[in-house]
């Protein structure tokens, strides 16, 4: 049965790395690449659970057209996480469902 | 009706023109009085309001000038929850109909009091009452917490609501094929011709016969409509709509421009424009339609759109609808009207009837929607 | 001209859209280029200006002959913006893009459109499930993060990506358990009489086989004639094994926690539909794509189409097609006047290389044409990713006097989420075309309208303000 769900990062060319919180929990990512990367390397399977039946997803595409890599990323609601650039201190959690109204308050 | 002698293997009692709301509706009444229908509809792509309107059952306000259709209005609402009922039994599908009462925001204070007069003339108007309550903006805010500052009020109508358009079209269609009515799909009626007390109807690839005829071809109408001898005045006026995301449920009533759906997908209009044969959408119009959804309600700020789309709505002069039988060929009814979602079970209940049957129901005060109103 | 305004608005950072800009700026005129991507490159030269590889041999020259592209683009003085959504364009020559949460509005004397392709959704039973996603997800995570997916992989599907991206994993020492090949046998035979022809394309059989030889070499079990594809779950709602018919017809199960699927790509054609663009069914790529003539030129007078979101021919071509669509731009520019004339050369050169690069279209299309079970898949398959509506309920309605994909829309939701009916516009016209024993050209495709891409209602509600640039 297979458990480990994170992906592995191969040798990379000299890059910054930043800290990004994934659902409490701190990693290390590449600086420039996007949140659904750094979500998969976390191994965070579902990164959303839909609206409709609240199943799990992950991120499909990686490309900005499936739309199912939303998640809620420094408090913003269902943001697309492959077309998203990891920052530095960034709060990434999972889309649980649907997204709330925050309107102001961000 | 008496034994219709089909001159026509695809004859049948009665054909319906346009399978939109209005005439799903009817051809659902009548087929539910046993006799065989058939509607003639066009493909995919057509001018359909049905598929692009708000899903407003709504009251307040309408007919302020003409009581006859204030009254369709509200007894069609009255009318309403049976018939979702009915609809929800028989086809399994709920039409998400909420009749909570509905709400006017108005932005302006002058808004605001020019449509708490208009109320006002209502009631006047009305010997047996006409509900309604102007709020504040403190008041609405007791009832919707979430309306913006720069909101002046609202007016409340308690016999308004919403519904899910879409799913009353497919429960109207599912409901009427299982009676055993027909749908004859891709297929736009070019002409109608009278022919011996019958009614040959034409499209590209066929003849059709059948003893009556309902037009209810939206914007097709005006021109089917003179083949059998009645003026129909009918002209295209647009509306534009947005559809937010879904997000978690937080608007208990319907708005005149904003609802949010059972979904949970958020929805904005609407524009009235009069552009003509075109159902496209406009940046501005757009524009101004989420300016306005964000000032009622700023918390959709950083809610998304998903969607847009224009539909064309089918207007008369004096926007009420028009009923009528031809006199010059008895057999031949027009039925046209604008706010079809509302009036949708005055359709298929006491319009159907009259169609079925004759002998409209005095209540509908059917002479006052005669097209000859407009010959002045 | 104000700085809102362009003699050419490019849409796409891809070798279409890069060689365009190059070649236009070239050309004297003062050019715009949009990308909602952070990095110019487009989907094959993703990151290029950064690759995140250490190891260039992963990813092999094809992807690092990009760098020359983005050279030549970035000296040309083009405007670029990038992380730039364009969310609108209208017939009358202004579009808006979203840049960081506010939207701009440009207008533009002509617009090429070069937003490229997306892999075709390939519906079946599971795909929906975390784990499971697709060959080009897969090699974007390889250049842009240098990741790779958890093992045991396996790879299903068809067409000359899932070559690619097994041949990069395996050059990165990734052990690969399987890979399912679903191209239906038949194919062969219909793509047999073109393969005369593609090996005028040599260079590209080649490169096929040397694919082909290194995966045999690195000793992966590869299945032919696969069909019935499907993924399971665990308890938690993960990917835990791929079940699938072998060529024998026997039931195999092979557990795994990476399922990368792949049955081509199709043109991204949501702008040009907005747009009202005339578009045709290619019933040999089995997709939509707009009508153009040779030079890209659409059927409105300014707007052009070039790379694959033109109809699919590859990065090469794409390159050819951007430049050619400038040349066209530049000719209507001088027509009649001194200078007329004076690319002909450059041009009629570039029109033989396109030929060139597409000699081998007509055999790949035919060998890669989607087994049936994915235009039309199983009953219980999602094929509305967003709103999770099933093939079956699509084919009910077709049952219940649906004609279009319009009907369906508005009976069922397929097609209304976000992702616009990205994921399930083919899918839908294609399970009605054979439903109702039509073509998906009678059937027709959903009515696309703005906003192109999901926007804030705040954003929208800035348009026409007094204080906003737009
Ligand atoms: C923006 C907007 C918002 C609206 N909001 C509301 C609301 O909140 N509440 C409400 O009650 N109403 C609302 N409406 C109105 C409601 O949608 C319409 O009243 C209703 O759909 C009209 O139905 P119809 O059948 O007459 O017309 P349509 O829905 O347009 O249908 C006409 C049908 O006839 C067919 N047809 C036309 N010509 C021919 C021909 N020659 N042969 C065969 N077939 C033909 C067409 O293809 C079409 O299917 C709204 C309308 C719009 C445009
Ligand atoms: S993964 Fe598909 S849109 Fe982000």
């Amino acid at each position: 049965m297979p458990t480990d769900s994170r992906f592995n990062r191969l040798p990379v060319s000299e890059k910054g790395l930043v800290s990004i919180c994934i659902e409490g929990q701190t990693i290390t990512a590449l600086e420039g690449e996007s949140v659904a990367a750094a979500v998969l390397q976390a191994g965070v399977r579902p990164s959303r659970t839909t609206p409709v039946t609240d199943s799990g997803r992950a991120p499909f595409c990686m490309m900005g057209v499936c739309f199912d890599c939303l998640m809620e990323i420094d408090g913003k609601p269902n943001t697309q996480a492959c077309m998203t650039e990891v920052r530095d201190g960034m709060v990434v959690n999972i889309q649980r469902g649907a997204r709330q109204v925050l309107g102001d308050d961000l | 009706m008496a034994a219709g002698i089909r001159t026509s293997r695809n004859g049948s009692d009665v054909a319906v023109v346009g399978g939109g709301l209005v005439g799903l509706a009817v051809a659902l009444g009548i087929q539910e009085k046993g006799q065989q229908v058939t509607i003639y509809d066009e493909g995919d792509i057509a001018f359909r309001a049905s598929r692009g309107n708000f899903g407003l059952v709504w009251v307040q306000g309408k007919g302020d000038s003409y009581p006859a259709y204030a009254n369709l209005s509200r007894l069609s609402a009255r009318l309403w929850g049976d018939m979702a009922a009915s609809l929800e039994e028989s086809t399994g599908i709920d039409l998400q109909l909420s009749q909570k009462g509905g709400l006017f925001v108005c932005l302006s204070e002058s808004e605001l009091s020019q449509r708490a007069n208009m109320l006002d003339q209502m009631a006047a108007n009305h010997s047996e009452g006409y509900p309604f309550e102007v709020l504040d903006h403190q008041q609405l805010k007791e009832m919707v917490p979430e309306i913006g500052p720069e909101v002046a009020g609202a007016t409340w109508g308690p016999e308004d609501g919403h519904v899910n358009p879409l799913y009353l079209m497919r429960a109207l269609l599912k409901r009427f094929t299982s009676l055993g009515g027909k749908l004859i799909n891709s297929a736009a009626i070019n002409s109608v011709q009278p022919i011996n007390g019958q009614f040959h109807l034409h499209s590209a690839d066929g003849r059709y016969v059948s003893d009556k005829v309902v037009l209810a071809a939206g914007l097709g109408n005006k021109k089917l409509a003179s083949m059998v001898g009645i003026e129909a005045p009918i002209f295209p006026n647009r509306g534009q709509v947005l559809i937010a995301e879904r997000v978690k449920h937080f608007l208990d009533y319907p708005t005149g421009h904003v609802r949010q759906t059972a979904e949970g997908t958020i929805q904005c209009g609407d524009s009235k424009e009069d552009v003509g044969f075109d159902s496209g959408t406009t940046t501005d119009v757009i524009a101004d339609i989420a300016r306005r959804a964000v000032t009622m309600f700023p918390l959709l700020k950083d809610v998304r759109l998903i969607r847009s789309w224009g539909a064309l709505r089918i207007m008369t002069p004096d926007g009420h609808p028009i009923y009528q039988q031809s006199e010059e060929f008895p057999g031949a009814f027009l039925v046209t009207c604008h706010s079809g979602v509302t009036l949708a079970a005055a359709h298929a209940g006491p319009i159907a009837d009259w169609i079925a049957e004759g002998n409209p129901d005095p209540v509908l005060n059917l002479e006052k929607f005669h097209a000859n109103r407009f010959q002045v | 001209m104000n700085s809102n305004q362009f003699d050419l608005a490019i849409i796409g950072a891809g070798p279409a859209g890069m060689s365009a800009a190059s070649t236009a700026a070239k050309q004297g005129l003062k050019v715009l280029l949009l990308d909602e991507q952070p990095r110019p490159g487009g989907q094959i030269y993703r990151n290029i200006g950064s690759p995140a590889l250490k190891d260039r041999q992963i990813l092999g020259p094809d992807y690092y002959y990009g760098e020359k592209l983005l050279t030549a683009f970035s000296g040309a003085g083009v405007t670029y913006l990038h992380g730039a959504t364009v969310w609108e364009v209208t017939t009358d020559n202004i579009l808006y893009v979203s840049v960081k949460g506010e939207s701009r509005r440009f207008e533009f004397n002509k617009l090429l459109i070069a937003t490229g392709a997306q892999e075709r959704p390939s519906p079946f039973p599971g795909w929906t499930l975390p784990g499971v996603m697709t060959c080009g997800a897969a090699q974007i995570l390889l250049k842009t993060s240098g990741l790779t997916p958890p093992g045991p992989i396996v790879i299903a599907g068809s067409g000359p990506l899932l070559l690619l991206i097994s041949c990069q994993l395996i050059r990165a020492g990734i052990k690969i358990d399987a890979i399912l090949d679903t191209t239906p046998g038949k194919n062969y035979r219909s793509a047999l009489p073109e393969f005369l022809g593609a090996l005028k394309g040599w260079r590209f059989v080649l490169k096929g086989m040397r694919m082909l030889s290194e995966i045999r070499k690195a000793g992966i079990q590869q299945l032919s004639g696969v069909t019935g594809l499907s993924a399971d779950q665990d308890e938690s709602g993960n990917l835990s094994a791929v079940t699938y018919y072998d060529n024998k017809g026997h039931q195999q199960t092979l557990s795994c926690s990476s399922l990368l699927v792949h049955q081509g790509v199709i043109p991204n054609s949501q702008l040009t539909r907005s747009l009202g663009l005339a578009h045709v069914w290619d019933e040999v790529q089995k997709c939509w794509k707009p009508e153009l003539n040779k030079w890209g030129q659409s059927s409105h007078p300014d707007i052009l189409v070039a790379g694959d979101s033109a109809g699919i021919g590859g990065a090469l071509a794409a390159e050819l097609q951007g430049k050619l669509a400038v040349f066209e731009i530049v000719r209507q520019r001088d027509a009649g006047s001194a200078t007329s004339g004076n690319n002909e050369i450059e041009q009629e050169k570039a029109i033989q290389e396109l030929q060139q690069q597409l000699v081998i279209r007509p055999f790949l299309d035919r060998l890669y044409s989607p087994a049936e079970e994915f235009m039309s898949p199983p009953d219980e398959t999602i094929v509305c990713r967003c709103e999770e509506v099933t093939a079956g309920e699509i084919r009910s309605l077709a049952n219940d006097g649906c004609r279009g994909p319009n009907q369906t829309k508005a009976f069922c939701r397929a097609g209304m989420g976000p992702c616009q009916g990205r994921q399930c516009g083919t899918t839908v016209s294609s399970l009605l075309a054979s439903e109702l024993k039509a073509s998906p050209a009678q059937v027709g495709y959903y009515n696309i309208r703005a906003p192109i891409k999901p926007l804030t209602l705040g954003e929208l509600a800035t348009i026409g303000n007094a204080d906003s640039n737009c």
